[in-house]
């Protein structure tokens, strides 16, 4: 077996983490998870077939399994930071803070799914495979996804009337 | 023209739409500007979803996630397991568990790496008689292998004793003593008695089983294996230090 199979997808696993939790550690502690899930269980992939999409499926049930408490600890640390503290930056990066804010906004199943479009740019049967949903699930969920986002942005972008005003 | 749907729509969105397809849609925005802007934001979105999390791929990866993840508790068993189903010939080589073994070492060599991927990572019970019983320990193994052992000092290499146990090899009984450098870094030294073929003297014999280095040797009817996640260098440099002593 070589080993660099796997390791040649951490980066994107990391990045895949890093998105679907937000906090950095949290988002390696899943990566590793995962590999270690994936070294253990190895023997079971058959060569040839895709890769990606059995870690990502590895990685889809730890998510499942372990991490969801985990996370809502983190939310629930997050709210306590002031929000001001995160605006105080230009508008560039305002829009894309409002972006992974409306990001964390929708429920898990609806961002593993656009994620994996948007980011990982998998085809919707990939999708389908490492999440273990039907194509029809996965569509249903890609735009119920996309216009939650769009309103949540909307709604981030309209609540910022604090402009300085002389 | 056909229906469109919202599956077409965000198929559209994702520039997965065949052609004839394509113009489907397009035809259906030109008269519809609010879904033309809906769909405009939804690739707005995926864009800048990319450019939050994109940058995590060119990050460092951190160590622990570069390699294979350090021994847990079911990677012993896995390493072990693997060993032990060489060791019984199947001529099936578990993918990824242990790389090919030619030319087979003597099941010693195996024996002794099963026992050292049994017991090294243990936390809590590593040996059954620590290195603060040496006299004790010495004399114990001593009559139940059926030799007068000496334990080899290591000190000088940066391994001290942590102690040993009482195991029991393919030819009876073995005596496992166990060195720890400061780092938790451990080897073991398997000794037990040869009875039968390849019972005369040999020089150093190197195997590698999965990650577990053994270097092994036969000596006076008594075979010794040192073992240890090594590389080969530094494994040979103890087993000499080992051997020095033990034939001094």
């Amino acid at each position: 077996m070589d080993s660099h199979l796997i390791l040649e997808h951490v980066p994107r696993l990391r990045r895949y983490a890093r998105a679907l939790l937000g906090d950095r550690y949290a988002a390696d502690d899943l990566v590793q998870d995962t590999l270690e899930r994936a070294w253990n269980k190895f023997h079971l992939w058959r060569p040839g077939s895709d890769l990606r999409a059995w870690l990502f499926a590895i990685m889809h049930n730890v998510f499942v399994n372990q991490v969801r408490s985990r996370r809502n600890e983190i939310e629930r640390t997050m709210e306590e930071l002031p929000a001001i503290a995160v605006r105080a930056t230009q508008s560039d990066a305002l829009e894309l803070a409002d972006v992974e804010r409306a990001l964390n906004g929708l429920p898990d199943e609806q961002r593993e799914v656009l994620l994996l479009v948007a980011v990982e740019g998998m085809t919707y049967d990939e999708v389908s495979r490492a999440l273990a949903i039907p194509v029809g699930t996965v569509m249903s969920r890609l735009s119920r996804a996309r216009e939650r986002m769009r309103r949540l942005i909307a709604g981030a972008q309209q609540a910022v009337p604090l402009k300085v005003v002389k | 023209m056909t229906q469109v749907s919202e599956d077409d729509l965000q198929a559209y969105v994702d520039g997965v739409l065949v052609a004839a397809r394509r113009s489907d849609v397009e035809a259906y925005l030109a008269d519809r500007p609010d879904e033309a802007e809906r769909l405009r934001a939804y690739r707005a979105q995926d864009a800048a979803l990319r450019a939050i999390y994109d940058p995590v791929l060119a990050e460092p990866i951190p160590p622990t996630l570069a390699e294979r993840p350090a021994t847990r508790w079911w990677r012993t068993y896995a390493i072990a397991a693997s060993l032990l189903i060489a060791g019984i010939g199947v001529g099936w080589i578990a993918r990824g568990a242990i790389s090919p073994l030619v030319p087979a070492p003597p099941s010693f060599a195996r024996a002794a790496a099963i026992a050292h991927a049994v017991y090294a990572p243990e936390v809590r019970h590593p040996v059954e008689v620590g290195a603060d019983q040496e006299d004790h320990l010495v004399k114990w193994l001593s009559k139940r292998v059926g030799t007068e052992l000496r334990v080899p000092k290591l000190g000088s290499l940066g391994f001290d004793l942590v102690g040993g146990r009482l195991l029991s090899g393919p030819q009876g009984p073995v005596a496992q003593f166990m060195y720890q450098d400061s780092k938790g870094q451990r080897l073991t030294l398997y000794i037990s008695a040869q009875k039968g073929e390849g019972r005369g003297d040999t020089a150093f014999r190197f195997s590698q089983e999965d990650r577990v280095s053994v270097f092994y040797w036969i000596d006076d009817h008594y075979g010794y294996a040192l073992s240890g996640e090594l590389r080969r260098d530094a494994l040979l440099a103890v087993a000499n230090a080992v051997y020095k002593q033990l034939n001094p």
